[in-house]
C-alpha cells in the first residue's frame, strides 16, 4: 500500500496499459450493438423463407377430425394462408375469431397443430369454431422447424407458387388483417 | 392532490440528488468540508422524499383513484388490498419508482449505518450513488411519470394481468431489486476508490457488507421468481433460460465472483483491479438487465409495454454510467499495486479459479442472450436462443468450479499444502463416491449427467461440512472440546459453509427435477384412476368456485399411494373477469422428496378433462438450496468482525486530488 502512495496515478506507465482499456471498448462494442437492436421492434420477426418455396414436410390428419393431413403439395393453386396454433397457447384463442372471420369471406387457412394432444385440438375447435381447411398434427414440433416458427401463433401468406410471402408473429388482430393481410391476399388473387 | 404531492415529492428528490451528487465531489477535490458535509443529510432527505412519493402512489392504488393513469391502467377495484398494494410495482413506471427508493434506500443506509467509512470517502460514495438516482429520476421525471393525471377519469380501470395477481409475485419485485440495485453501493464504492486512487484491505473490507446484503437479496428474489414461475405458469419447469432470467442470472454470477474476489483483497490486499472490474460490471449487468425488460429490445414474458423514447434514455444511461466507469478504470486501475505474491495451489489460486470460471460463465450467459438481437442487427436471421445453448455451455463450466469448491475452501492462504487438503476432505470424497454407488445400485439411475449432478451436490455438501468437522476434530480431545471447537468457529465460517452446502443442496435438486421427472398427460373422466410414479389419482370432478375477481373451473384429485389416502389436490381454471384473461392454479402436494403437481386442462368429449399430472422429485431442494445459501449470506453479514475492527487509515493518501 505504501508503495502505491508514493507512486503517482500516471496513466500508460504501465506497459499492459492497453489490457485496462479492453472492458470500455468491449462495452462500447455491446453499445452500438443495444443501440442498433432499440430501432427494431422484436415483434416483426422477418422470416428467411420470405419468397421461398415453402419447405416439404407432410404432416399426418388430427385424428377424430377428418383423414386428409396437410403436407406440402397442399399449398399453392390459390392465395391462402398457413396457421400455426396450438390448444395450450392462450394468444391462439384471442387470435381465433379473427381467423373464423378470414374463414367466412372465403379465404383458405390451411394449419398446422403445433406439439399438441390432438384431443386436446379437437376441444379447442369445438369450443371456438373450426375456420381451417386442412390440419396437420405436428406433435414433435418438426414441421414447425422447418418452417422458421419462432413461438405458437404464427401465421404465413403463401402464394399460389407455393411460395411464402409474408409472415406474422404472434396473434392476428383485427386491424392486421386491414393493413397487411387483405391487401397482400388481394394482391395475390390478381 | 396527493398525486400532485408525489409528483413534486419526485422533481424535489430530482434537485437534491443533483446537489449530492456534485457538491461532495467538488469538496472531495478541494477539500472544502463544508461541501463534503452535505453529502448524508442529503442521502437522507433523498429517501424521505422518494418515500413520500411511492407513498404517495401506493395511496392512490388502495383508494383507487383512477383519474391517475398509472393507477387507471393497472387496477381494479375489485381487486384484493394486497394486491391494489403490489400492483404499485407491476408495470413500468412504479416499479420504476420502487428502483430508485430502493437506490435512495441503499444511500440513505451508507450514509447512516457507514460510519466507520472516512469522511471525504463516504462523501463520493454517496455522490456517485446520487448521480446513478440522478440519471434514473430524470428517466422517471422525463419519460415514466407515475403521476400522470387522466382527463376524464374512468369510472373504473382496467385492472392488473391475473398472473401477477400472486404472493409469490407481490414479493419478487422487491427483493429483486434490493439485489439488483444493492450492487448500486458496490459499484459506488469501486468509483470512489478510483477518484481517490486507493484500493486496499480496508477498503474491500468496506464494500464486504453491502455487497453481501445485496447478494442476498438477489439469491432470494431469483429463487422468488423461480418459484413462482413453477407454480404459477403451469408448466412445471423452474428456470427457462428467458432473457430476463438471465438478465438477474448475470448480475447474480458476476456478484458471487465480486464476493469472492473481494475476500482475497481483504485478506491479501492483491487481484484489485480485477475486484474493481467487477463491481463496475456486476452493477453493470444490473442495469442492461434494467435496459432489456424496458427497452423492448428483446422479448420476453417479462418486458414491459416497450417504447423507443425509454429505450433510447436508458441506453444513454448505461452509457454514460458504465462507459464512464469503465473508462474511469481503464485511466485508473494500471496504477493500483498488486500485492502479495501467491502459489497457483493456495486460498487465493482457488479463489481466481472461482473468478475466472464464474466470469465465464457470465460471459456465456450474456452471449446467449444477446447473440440474437446482435445476429439481428448485423442482418441475420432472427433466432431465439435457448436452454439446450445454455446447458450446452453453462453446465460445463460449473462442473469444474463445483469439484474445486470444497478443496479450495479448505486451502491455505498463499501457500497451501494439497496434502493437508486431502487429509481434511478425504472422507468426504470416499463418502461422495460411495453414496454415489449406492445411489446407481438402489435406483435405475443412469450413468450420465444425472449421476454426476447427484456426485457434485454430494461432494459440495459433504465437503463443506468436513473442513469445521475436521478442524474441531484435529484439535484433539474428547466430545465436548470437539463441539465447543465446532460452536466457537467465526460465524463467517459457518455461512460459508452454509452457502456451500446449500448449492449442494441446490445442484441434487435441479439435477432430481430435470432427469427424473416423470410427466403423464391424458384424460380422464370424473370417477376415473391413473397412475404417476407409484401414486393413484382418482380425478373426483370439476366443479365452479368463486374468487374476489375471478371464476374458476376447479378440478379435485384424490391420491393414494398402496391404498392409503395421500393427499387431495386441487386445480383451478380462473378467469379473471376483469381482465378477460384466464390463469391456471396447478394443484401441489410438497414434501421434502417430491412434489405432486396436477393441472386442470380443457374439457374433452363426454364429460371428460385433460389433466396434466407431474411427479418432481426432490423440487422443493431447489428453493432450499438457495434459501439455505441466502441464510448464509444473511449470517456472515451479522458477523461483528464486519462491523467493528475494520482499519482505519492513517492519512488521507496523496493520490487522491485527481478527483
Amino acid at each position: 500500500m505504501k508503495a502505491q502512495l508514493e507512486r503517482p496515478a500516471t496513466p500508460g506507465s504501465n506497459r499492459r496499459g492497453w489490457l485496462y482499456l479492453l472492458p470500455v471498448l468491449l462495452f462500447a462494442a455491446v453499445g452500438v450493438f443495444l443501440a442498433l437492436g432499440l430501432g427494431r421492434d422484436p415483434q416483426t420477426l422477418p422470416s428467411v423463407l420470405i419468397d421461398k418455396p415453402a419447405p416439404a414436410f407432410a404432416l399426418p390428419p388430427l385424428p377424430g377430425r377428418d383423414e386428409r393431413g396437410f403436407s406440402s403439395a397442399d399449398l399453392g393453386g390459390r392465395p391462402m394462408l398457413v396457421n400455426i396454433f396450438a390448444s395450450w397457447c392462450v394468444p391462439c384463442r384471442i387470435e381465433h375469431p379473427v381467423l373464423d372471420q378470414l374463414a367466412r369471406e372465403g379465404v383458405t387457412i390451411h394449419a398446422i397443430n403445433y406439439k399438441d394432444a390432438p384431443e386436446d385440438a379437437l376441444a379447442f375447435l369445438r369450443a371456438l369454431g373450426d375456420p381451417f381447411d386442412r390440419i396437420g398434427a405436428d406433435r414433435q414440433g418438426r414441421a414447425a422447424i422447418d418452417w422458421g416458427v419462432y413461438g405458437v401463433p404464427e401465421t404465413f401468406v403463401v402464394d399460389r407458387g407455393g411460395r411464402i410471402r409474408y409472415r406474422h408473429v404472434g396473434p392476428l388482430q383485427p386491424r392486421d388483417l386491414e393493413r397487411t393481410i387483405r391487401p397482400l391476399l388481394a394482391e395475390l388473387a390478381r | 392532490m396527493i398525486a400532485e404531492l408525489g409528483h413534486f415529492a419526485l422533481v424535489l428528490a430530482f434537485a437534491v440528488a443533483l446537489v449530492q451528487g456534485t457538491l461532495p465531489l467538488l469538496g472531495a477535490a478541494r477539500r472544502d468540508a463544508t461541501l463534503v458535509a452535505v453529502a448524508p443529510p442529503a442521502a437522507l432527505v433523498q429517501l424521505l422524499l422518494i418515500s413520500i412519493a411511492f407513498g404517495a402512489l401506493t395511496h392512490l392504488y388502495v383508494v383507487s383513484d383512477f383519474s391517475v393513469a398509472n393507477v387507471a391502467a393497472n387496477s381494479h377495484q375489485s381487486k384484493p388490498l394486497v394486491y391494489r398494494i403490489s400492483g404499485v410495482w407491476g408495470n413500468h413506471e412504479g416499479s420504476l419508482l420502487l428502483w430508485v427508493w430502493i437506490l435512495a434506500l441503499f444511500g440513505a443506509a451508507v450514509a447512516a449505518f457507514g460510519r466507520n467509512l472516512p469522511v471525504l470517502f463516504k462523501s463520493r460514495v454517496l455522490a456517485i450513488q446520487a448521480l446513478i438516482g440522478v440519471g434514473f429520476l430524470a428517466f422517471m421525471l422525463f419519460t415514466s411519470n407515475p403521476f400522470e393525471r387522466l382527463d376524464p377519469a374512468p369510472l373504473e380501470g382496467r385492472g392488473l394481468n391475473p398472473i401477477l395477481q400472486d404472493p409469490g409475485l407481490a414479493m419478487h419485485p422487491p427483493m429483486l431489486y434490493l439485489g439488483y440495485v444493492g450492487f448500486s453501493t458496490t459499484f459506488s464504492f469501486a468509483i470512489a476508490g478510483l477518484l481517490e486512487g486507493r484500493i486496499d484491505p480496508s477498503w474491500a473490507r468496506w464494500l464486504r457488507p453491502w455487497t453481501l446484503a445485496a447478494w442476498t437479496a438477489l439469491t432470494l428474489g431469483i429463487a422468488l421468481g423461480s418459484w413462482w414461475a413453477y407454480y404459477e405458469l403451469g408448466w412445471g419447469g423452474f428456470w427457462f433460460w428467458d432473457p430476463v432470467e438471465n438478465a438477474s442470472f448475470m448480475p447474480w454470477l458476476a456478484g458471487t465472483a465480486l464476493l469472492h474476489s473481494a475476500i482475497v483483497v481483504e485478506k491479501r490486499d492483491t487481484l484489485k483491479s480485477w475486484t474493481i472490474l467487477l463491481a463496475i460490471l456486476t452493477f453493470a449487468l444490473s442495469l442492461l438487465g434494467t435496459f432489456l425488460v424496458r427497452s423492448g429490445v428483446l422479448t420476453s414474458v417479462h418486458a414491459f409495454a416497450s417504447d423507443p423514447a425509454r429505450g433510447v434514455f436508458i441506453l444513454a444511461l448505461l452509457v454514460v454510467a458504465v462507459g464512464g466507469a469503465l473508462a474511469l478504470y481503464a485511466w485508473r486501475a494500471p496504477s493500483l499495486q498488486g500485492g502479495g505474491m501467491f502459489a497457483p495451489v493456495s486460498r487465493e489460486g482457488a479463489l481466481l479459479l472461482n473468478n475466472l470460471l464464474l466470469a465465464s460463465a457470465t460471459a456465456t450467459v450474456l452471449l446467449g442472450t444477446l447473440y440474437p438481437l446482435a445476429l439481428d442487427v448485423v442482418g441475420g436471421p432472427k433466432i431465439s436462443v435457448g436452454p439446450p445453448y445454455f446447458n450446452a455451455t453453462f453446465v460445463p463450466l460449473m462442473i469444474p468450479l463445483f469439484l474445486a469448491l470444497p478443496i479450495g475452501a479448505v486451502l491455505a492462504w498463499k501457500r497451501a499444502d494439497l496434502v493437508g487438503a486431502v487429509q481434511r476432505l478425504w472422507l468426504a470424497a470416499v463418502l461422495t463416491v460411495a453414496l454415489s454407488v449406492g445411489l446407481v445400485l438402489v435406483s435405475d439411475l443412469e450413468l450420465g449427467l444425472s449421476l454426476i449432478g447427484y456426485g457434485l451436490g454430494l461432494w459440495l455438501i459433504l465437503g463443506s461440512l468436513a473442513d469445521p468437522l475436521s478442524r474441531a476434530a484435529l484439535a484433539g480431545g474428547g466430545f465436548g472440546r470437539f463441539w465447543r471447537r465446532l460452536v466457537g468457529l467465526p460465524r463467517a465460517s459457518w455461512a460459508m459453509v452454509l452457502a456451500h452446502a446449500g448449492l449442494g443442496v441446490l445442484v441434487i435438486g435441479v439435477t432430481a427435477t430435470s432427469t427424473g421427472q416423470s410427466e403423464r398427460i391424458l384424460t380422464m373422466k370424473p370417477g376415473e384412476t391413473a397412475e404417476i410414479a407409484g401414486y393413484e389419482v382418482r380425478f373426483e370432478g370439476v366443479r365452479e368456485v368463486r374468487g374476489p375477481n375471478w371464476i374458476a373451473r376447479r378440478g379435485t384429485f384424490t391420491v393414494s399411494r398402496d391404498g392409503n389416502f395421500v393427499t387431495e389436490l386441487a386445480s383451478d381454471k380462473r378467469f379473471f373477469v376483469v381482465e378477460q384473461r384466464p390463469t391456471t392454479e396447478a394443484g401441489i402436494h410438497t414434501t421434502l422428496l417430491r412434489d405432486l403437481y396436477f393441472v386442470l386442462g380443457e374439457p374433452a368429449r363426454d364429460g371428460a378433462w385433460t389433466v396434466r399430472l407431474y411427479h418432481n422429485p426432490l423440487v422443493v431442494w431447489i428453493w432450499g438450496g438457495a434459501v439455505l445459501m441466502a441464510l448464509g449470506g444473511l449470517l456472515s453479514l451479522s458477523d461483528r468482525r464486519l462491523r467493528v475492527g475494520a482499519p482505519r487509515p492513517a492519512r488521507v493518501p496523496a493520490a487522491m486530488s485527481a478527483g
